[in-house]
Formats: structure tokens, C-alpha cells, sequence
């Protein structure tokens, strides 16, 4: 039955670009793949080592202007630019774990809003290098050997491929000993150091990791959009990645992947059914009532509905 | 010179708002462990409140304010009632979600019911300024610091002198015994956060004249206020009264002096350099209440 299901997922998403009726639904299908990574990447920290970033818009602003300067000003392929938006998000998320290491809880949370504040700021000031609110028109398509990977088919499958690695290196972080590590140290962090568990080391590289997918995921958009502004590190999308990961599920591999997705259609869908103010009411109001009634996720929630069924 | 002591009254009269928005935040924050991201937008509804009244009711000034701190408490005591009461005991990531959750219904309630146009709140002082020398400060100014300070002291009152400041504090130290010692935890924590929200409205009523009144005008407002706390200390009143000038006059010199696009960002820095250095916040012995 599951592997059937799994087939079916599979061949669905391989040839959804086929069948779709227009590029708008792909278009959101694309956004939902970049969301798919960056609601994984901060399911690693809030999910597996129970630190909350609300700075993850950071990293992926990071991410998303490294890309587009290194494409704009000095001519980088998109193929070195990605990894260079990695590294450098990454760089952004040692420093910041190196930095935090003695905080926890809502401390913790409030120096990761507060470095996303400054460079933020940074990203509309400086404006030599980022040309400020204006922001940076005319990020070139990555290309493929002969190919432009320009149109809107080409992007959902490289969007794909970049959100199943990402899944993937997640999966295969988890359950290692490293995966056991984080999971240790959420639970219970002095019972975790009395066994040996270096928390320094594993939250440092938590958070390293996490940034550095979050700077994949900037690095993705800024070449699908083709332009960026300093509206990239707006705190509304920290707020919605924590939505899907909290709404699929915190601490579950598949919770994110499906928080994305919904999250994703669900603005678009009401954005049809009615005008955009009450579009974001209806959201805020929605995430309240996902608190009160699926407080651990849909995922978890949906695990325990099949497990009270085959006793 | 002159202009440092320039810089100095801006600040200070920045900062007393700042320290209304903190005292509020640090009582929810600090007595329910809530990260209560919406406590802007009840800084937010106490400036419309107070345009509502004035532009539409056509209420005196005074009344508007009075009106908006009102509003502000009883909003906020339903908030509680309704929405973190049954939430006691979840962890603090469920109800911080949650206050985020208010905060975009908010935020977005209100650009639907008043638009996203800046409105302006008129104001019954004269736009002269006092002068001193070459100092100057706006009357309208002169109200709202000496208007903030005089709730900053009702606050302290509050805390300090009456039965329900003491049971709140009582609570602050160890809920349970307060409890077994026959304080009522539940009304406690509505009456908190029905206080900290009306301190937050009454900020917002103040400002609204200074400024502009506007949807998004909270966000600010919120991360001012975690920038008090912090400075501050957890659940001290002193030090967020403190702190509230600190980062007023802080933010007026990093303005004046360094660039006026890093204004906000000096809030920031605050809360970074202060978590790394002196996490309990700089005026604090110990954390506590009062």
C-alpha cells in the first residue's frame, strides 16, 4: 500500500508540469518547492534541537542576495553562486550559534529577530552594494550546459531536485548519531552533557546547517524572481516558515515537506475566493486555531488518528 | 552642546513611551512567561481607538486617551480569557504562536476596517514650541512624556501598594504557593494581561498625535518593547522604566549622530550586545518583580 502511495506521489510530481492547467499553478507549485526547504531547514533547529530562530529570514535574504551580487557584479555562473550562498549563510549561522550558545528559549528567539532586524537594515542602507530599497531588477536564469533553465518547467524540476536533496540530507542527518545528538539535547540538555554529548558542538552545527539550506533556498528564489529587495527579510516570511513547520509538525521529517505545500496553496486558494485583506486575516486566525485544536501538527496528528484505528 | 541636549529631550521624551510599551511587556512576559508578540497591536488599537473617538465620536482629546486605555484593557483581558487561559501549562513556543497569530488577525483587521492610508490625530495643543535658549520641545510633547511618566508611577503604585500588586508579585516568585496561599491564579493572570495591554494602548493613544497612525505602526512598537524588556531585565519595572529612556536617548544620538537609517537598528544592537554580556539585563541583581 505505502510503496504504491509512494509511486503515485512520485510519478505525480514528476510530471504535475505536464498536466497543469496554467503556469500560475506551477508558479505556486515552484514557491511551495523553495518553502519545502526552507520550512526542512528550520525544522532541523525548532523540530530536532527545540531552539526557535525567528531570524531564519535572515539566512535566506543572505542567501538570496550572496547569489544575486555574485551573479549581477562579477558574472558567476548559478552553478557557483548556490554554494556560495550556502557557505555564506552558513557562515551567518555559525556566528550566530557561536554567539547564542548560552542563551535558550524566548533569549535565544529574541537575538535571532534582532540579528535579522540589523541586516535587514544593512540590506537597505548600504546602498552601494545592495542599491537599498530599490533592490537588484534583472538576476540572470541559471543555465544548463546549452539550456536556460528560463521557463517555468525547467525551475519546478530543478526546484524539485534541490527540495528532494534537501529532504533527503535531513533524513539521513536525523537518524544518524548526530540526528540522536540534537534529539538528546532537546529533551534533556544536562542529562545529555553527562553522557558526553558536546552541546556546543551540536547546536553549532545545527544552526550551521540549517542557515546554510535556508541560503540554498535564497539562492533558488532570487534566480526564479528574478529580482530581490530588502523585502526578502521581511519577518512575515520567518512567520510563515515557522507556520508550516509548526502546522505540519515540529520534529517530524515529513511534517514540513506537507506544511509547506499547504501553506503555500492555502493563501493562493483564498486569495481567489476573496480579497487579500482578508486573506492574511483569515490566516492569522487559521494559525490560531491550529494551536488549539492540532497543537502538535497535522502530521502527528494524523499518525496517532492511524494508530488509534489498527490497535 | 546644544545639540547633544537636543538630542537628550527627543530622547527622553521618545523614551517614555518606550518605557510604557516595556513596563506592560515585561509584567506579560515576565509573570506568564507569554512572548507576547501582540503586544503591538494593542498599541496599535489604542492609537485608533483614540482617532475614532476624536475624528468620529468627536470626543475630547482627553477622553479619546482615557477611551483608548479602556479599549486596551478590556481587549486585552479577553485576549486572556479566551485565548491563553486555556493554553496554561503548553509550552512557551504554542502560546507564542498563537500571540503571533493575534497579531496578523490584528494587524489585518484593522487595515480592513481603516485602510492602509496614514491618519493623522488632531491634537488640542499649540504647535509652537517652548524654548529655552536654543533648546525647543513641542507642547504636545511636554504632554505625553509628563502623561507617560505619571502612568509609569500609577504603574509602580499599583504594583507596590495594593492587594492585587502584591498577589501579582507573589505570583511572579512561585505561582504555587501563591496559590496555596489563597491567590486567585487565573484572575491574576487576566488582570496582568489586562493591565499590560491598556499601558501598551495607552502608548499607542499617546504617540498617535506625534506621528502618523497606521496597520503596520505595532511592529516597530513590539520590538521596541523587547528591547526594553531585555535592557531591562525580566519582570523589573524599574529597569524597564529605565530602560524605555535608555533606548529613547540611544536611539535619538545613534540618529543624529551616526546615520537616521540605523535609528531602529539601535534597538537591535541593544538586545544582542546586551543578551551576549549581561543577560539578566543592566540594571538587575537578580531577576524579579517590583
Amino acid at each position: 500500500m505505502i510503496v504504491l502511495a509512494r509511486a503515485a506521489l512520485a510519478v505525480a510530481l514528476v510530471t504535475v508540469p505536464l498536466w497543469l492547467p496554467s503556469s500560475y499553478h506551477l508558479h505556486v507549485l515552484i514557491m511551495a518547492g523553495i518553502f519545502v526547504i526552507l520550512a526542512s531547514s528550520l525544522n532541523l533547529l525548532l523540530g530536532y534541537t527545540g531552539l526557535l530562530s525567528l531570524g531564519h529570514a535572515a539566512f535566506f535574504g543572505i542567501g538570496a542576495y550572496t547569489s544575486a551580487l555574485l551573479a549581477l557584479k562579477l558574472d558567476w555562473s548559478f552553478w557557483l553562486a548556490l554554494p556560495a550562498a550556502a557557505i555564506l549563510a552558513g557562515l551567518a549561522g555559525w556566528a550566530i550559534g557561536r554567539l547564542a550558545l548560552k542563551l535558550r528559549g524566548a533569549y535565544f528567539v529574541l537575538v535571532t529577530i534582532s540579528f535579522a532586524g540589523v541586516i535587514s537594515l544593512i540590506s537597505t542602507n548600504w546602498m552601494d552594494l545592495t542599491n537599498g530599497p530599490l533592490g537588484l531588477p534583472g538576476v540572470p536564469a541559471p543555465e544548463l550546459g546549452p539550456w536556460s533553465l528560463r521557463t517555468k518547467t525547467a525551475y519546478y524540476y530543478l526546484v524539485l531536485a534541490a527540495a528532494a536533496v534537501a529532504y533527503l540530507v535531513c533524513a539521513r542527518l536525523v537518524r544518524s548519531r548526530i540526528g540522536r545528538a540534537f534529539l538528546a539535547l532537546r529533551e534533556n540538555e544536562p542529562l545529555a552533557e553527562s553522557v558526553g554529548v558536546d552541546s556546543t558542538h551540536y547546536l553549532v552545527l545545527a544552526t550551521v546547517v540549517s542557515a546554510a539550506m535556508a541560503g540554498v533556498a535564497g539562492s533558488l528564489y532570487a534566480h526564479y524572481t528574478r529580482f530581490i529587495s530588502p523585502e526578502v527579510f521581511l519577518f512575515s516570511y520567518t512567520v510563515t516558515m515557522v507556520i508550516m513547520v509548526v502546522a505540519g509538525g515540529k520534529g517530524t521529517l515529513a511534517g514540513p515537506v506537507v506544511g509547506a505545500v499547504l501553506f503555500t496553496i492555502l493563501p493562493e486558494a483564498l486569495r481567489e475566493a476573496t480579497s487579500w485583506q482578508w486573506q492574511m486575516l483569515a490566516y492569522g486566525v487559521l494559525l490560531v486555531l491550529l494551536v488549539f485544536f492540532l497543537p502538535r501538527g497535522i502530521v502527528p496528528g494524523l499518525q496517532r488518528l492511524r494508530a488509534r484505528r489498527a490497535p | 552642546m546644544e545639540q547633544i541636549l537636543q538630542h537628550l529631550i527627543n530622547g527622553l521624551v521618545l523614551g517614555g513611551t518606550y518605557a510604557l510599551l516595556g513596563i506592560g511587556l515585561t509584567l506579560i512576559f515576565g509573570l506568564m512567561n507569554v512572548v507576547n508578540f501582540a503586544h503591538g497591536e494593542f498599541y496599535t488599537l489604542g492609537a485608533y481607538t483614540a482617532f475614532a473617538a476624536l475624528a468620529l465620536a468627536g470626543a475630547g482629546f482627553f477622553v479619546a486617551i482615557a477611551g483608548a486605555i479602556v479599549v486596551g484593557a478590556v481587549l486585552g483581558a479577553l485576549c486572556e480569557r479566551l485565548l491563553l487561559r486555556p493554553l496554561r501549562g503548553e509550552s512557551i513556543d504554542t502560546t507564542m504562536l498563537v500571540m503571533i497569530g493575534v497579531w496578523i488577525a490584528m494587524q489585518n483587521a484593522e487595515l480592513l476596517g481603516w485602510g492602509g492610508v496614514a491618519k493623522t490625530i488632531p491634537h488640542p495643543f499649540p504647535t509652537a514650541p517652548f524654548t529655552v535658549g536654543p533648546l525647543s520641545v513641542a507642547p504636545l510633547r511636554v504632554f505625553v512624556f509628563v502623561s507617560a511618566l505619571a502612568l509609569i508611577a500609577a504603574a509602580h503604585l499599583l504594583i507596590q501598594r495594593t492587594r492585587l500588586g502584591c498577589a501579582m508579585r507573589a505570583t511572579f516568585q512561585d505561582r504555587d504557593t501563591a496559590a496555596l496561599m489563597g491567590v486567585r491564579i487565573d484572575r491574576i493572570h487576566t488582570a496582568t494581561f489586562a493591565f499590560g495591554s491598556a499601558l501598551a494602548a495607552a502608548a499607542g493613544a499617546l504617540l498617535g498625535p506625534v506621528f502618523l497612525v497606521y496597520p503596520s505602526m505595532g511592529d516597530l512598537a513590539s520590538l521596541k518593547a523587547f528591547s526594553v524588556v531585555i535592557l531591562g531585565g525580566l519582570g523589573n519595572l524599574a529597569g524597564a522604566t529605565l530602560g524605555g529612556l535608555v533606548l529613547g536617548v540611544a536611539e535619538e544620538l545613534g540618529a543624529g549622530y551616526v546615520s537616521s537609517g540605523y535609528r531602529d537598528a539601535v534597538g537591535f544592537v541593544i538586545i544582542i550586545l546586551v543578551l551576549l554580556f549581561r543577560p539578566s539585563g543592566l540594571f538587575a541583581r537578580a531577576e524579579r518583580i517590583g
